[in-house]
């Protein structure tokens, strides 16, 4: 097989020549259309920032307008400088940390383990067909009921604390988790599964190097979904206990009828939320690095 | 059986049991593949020409009757038979290194050694350098050739290939079609070789079986004169006789769709 540049070294030097002024104004021309390219699409995302940046000033700015003329009710909604007076306040003496270190404790905790349990379930189901076949309604009807609304009975089995709010939490992440996963589980392309059978691969063989790395990238964004059920779970447990926590915050803010603590933890969560998320967005990329799905 | 049969079936049925019902796969298929020899297997689709495969590889055991490898009758996956697939089915979470070495783990002899075996194959098929790269940095035609890698290292002695060359580019498939044999011949091994186009089953068997349809039967052995029997697939094409076999071959498939193999199929 001849390559084009083999070719063009066959020909005269004239030809040559000729060809090679052509293509400096080709790859002119072609740098001018990339470099078009990436200034319109630095623009664009210049202007979105810059449009997002405004929206949240534009709304922290009315907010705090609205709250101070009385346009609404101060009492109820607050406004922004109040908001931050608290945090400030609640940050400095050292009252908030306690609340922050529980509440992302328990979601922590709640969701690694949730996901984990979730993905041991999907295996078991897995590797006995028969009991993936008796369960399956049940798994239905689970995942279509508020687990949440089982809070109260773990309180009472495992004392207001920590240990029930992580239960409520597992609740709330372990179904969904055990069906996406189960689900993927199955839908690993039967070609890859004859590839090891073939070689004669055990069932356990085949479930450490098809079924398990195949699932991977649905395992992954699975615990991204559950970093958001995590926090319902754990704020609602919270509520429920009424111990420690942004949601004992948030409950306590509402029986004083202090908005202004409900909604500066409101924005604690806010935070800390996305700040857990990204990582968990960090890691899928850190972990799924080298190889693609075709 | 004698001592230079590789591979055989007697008197071999298949029902495919299902939700919708049992149906009749393949019936009294009698078949021997002498040791060293390539044969290819025809038919329209329905035919059970992927069954046939799937059977001798110990996938499942037939409904009735006998497969037999070497001299030992045939109860599940066996090292010594290697099968190849109409994609590559290479692991993308995996370096093309450790997807050629795949079958070394399951069968638990992956070693220093081994491993270059592996390197060795990926080198002889034109692979070498690229150990280290993912398969969806690789074209479709060296992504079957590392498939082709992952069969050899096991040392199989039976090599079933599934329509291997079938997705790839005319050009390509050609080329792969010459290593293939290229290699098996130098290896000495035995070959079945399951294909929907007449003109690579002519071009690289010894043997062309054409089988029948409803249910699934061998209609015609054709074995393949020399030379183009010991030429290479390209240049076999290209021999004198070649039409009038591609024509014969193509005359039994015709008779399949005018036969009995006419009424209406699922």
């Amino acid at each position: 097989m001849r390559n084009p540049e083999q070719q063009a070294a066959g020909e005269p030097e004239s030809e040559r020549a000729e060809v090679s002024g052509a293509q400096e104004e080709r790859a002119a021309l072609m740098d001018d259309l990339y470099a078009k390219h990436k200034r319109n699409a630095r623009r664009t995302s210049a202007l979105a920032f810059a449009t997002q940046v405004s929206l949240l000033v534009a709304f922290i700015v009315l907010w705090e307008a609205a709250g101070r003329n009385k346009w609404i009710d101060p009492l109820l909604f607050s406004f922004p400088s109040k908001l931050l007076d608290q945090l400030w306040t609640t940050m400095m003496d050292g009252s908030l940390w306690p609340h922050v270190g529980a509440t992302v404790m328990e979601t922590i905790v709640g969701f690694l383990l949730g996901t984990l349990t979730g993905t041991v379930l999907a295996a078991i189901l897995w590797w006995f067909p028969f009991l993936s076949r008796v369960f399956d309604p049940y798994l239905v009807v689970l995942n279509s009921m508020p687990k949440v609304a089982l809070g109260p009975i773990f309180i009472v089995g495992l004392g207001p604390g920590f240990a029930s709010i992580v239960a409520i939490t597992l609740m709330v992440t372990v179904i969904i988790t055990t069906i996406n996963i189960y689900n993927r589980f199955r839908e690993i392309d039967s070609g890859y599964v004859k590839v090891v059978r073939l070689f004669g691969a055990s069932r356990l063989q085949l479930f450490r190097l098809v079924i398990l790395p195949g699932s991977f990238p649905v395992i992954i964004a699975t615990l991204k979904v559950n970093v958001g059920l995590a926090w319902v779970g754990v704020i609602v447990g919270e509520f429920l206990v009424a111990k420690i926590g942004l949601g004992y915050q948030i409950i306590y803010g509402f029986q004083v009828f202090n908005f202004t603590l409900v909604l500066s933890s409101l924005v604690v969560i806010g935070v800390v939320a996305t700040v857990m998320y990204q990582l968990v967005a960090w890691l899928e990329k850190r972990l799924t690095e080298g190889w693609r799905e075709r | 059986m004698n001592d230079s049969t590789a591979l055989a079936l007697r008197r071999l049925s298949h029902v495919y049991v299902g939700d919708k019902g049992a149906s009749l796969a393949v019936e009294g298929i009698d078949l021997a593949v002498a040791k060293g020899e390539f044969v290819s297997l025809v038919g329209p689709s329905g035919c059970g020409k992927t069954t046939l495969l799937s059977l001798l590889a110990g996938l499942f055991p037939p409904t009735t009757g006998e497969v037999w490898l070497g001299g030992e009758r045939v109860f599940g996956p066996s090292p010594k038979v290697g099968y190849m697939l109409q994609q590559d089915y290479l692991f993308p979470w995996r370096t093309i290194r450790d997807n050629a070495a795949v079958g070394l783990e399951i069968q638990g002899t992956k070693s220093k050694e081994t491993m270059k075996k592996v390197d060795g194959w990926l080198e002889e098929l034109g692979l070498g350098g690229s150990g280290y790269r993912y398969p969806h940095e690789l074209s479709g035609g060296m992504r079957q050739r590392v498939a082709l890698a992952r069969t050899l290292v096991t040392e199989p002695e039976v090599l079933l290939l599934d329509e291997p060359f079938s997705a790839l580019d005319l050009h390509i498939k050609m080329q792969l079609e010459e290593l293939v044999v290229e290699t098996l011949g130098k290896l000495g091994k035995t070959a079945v070789l399951v294909t929907h186009d007449l003109s690579e089953a002519a071009a690289m068997s010894d043997r062309v079986i054409v089988l029948g349809r409803n249910p699934g039967h061998i209609r015609k052995e054709i074995a393949i004169p020399e030379p183009i029997r010991s030429t290479d697939p390209i240049e076999a094409r290209k021999l004198p006789g070649f039409q009038t076999l591609f024509e014969e071959l193509w005359a039994e498939l015709d008779a399949v769709d005018e036969g009995k193999g006419g009424e209406s199929h699922a």
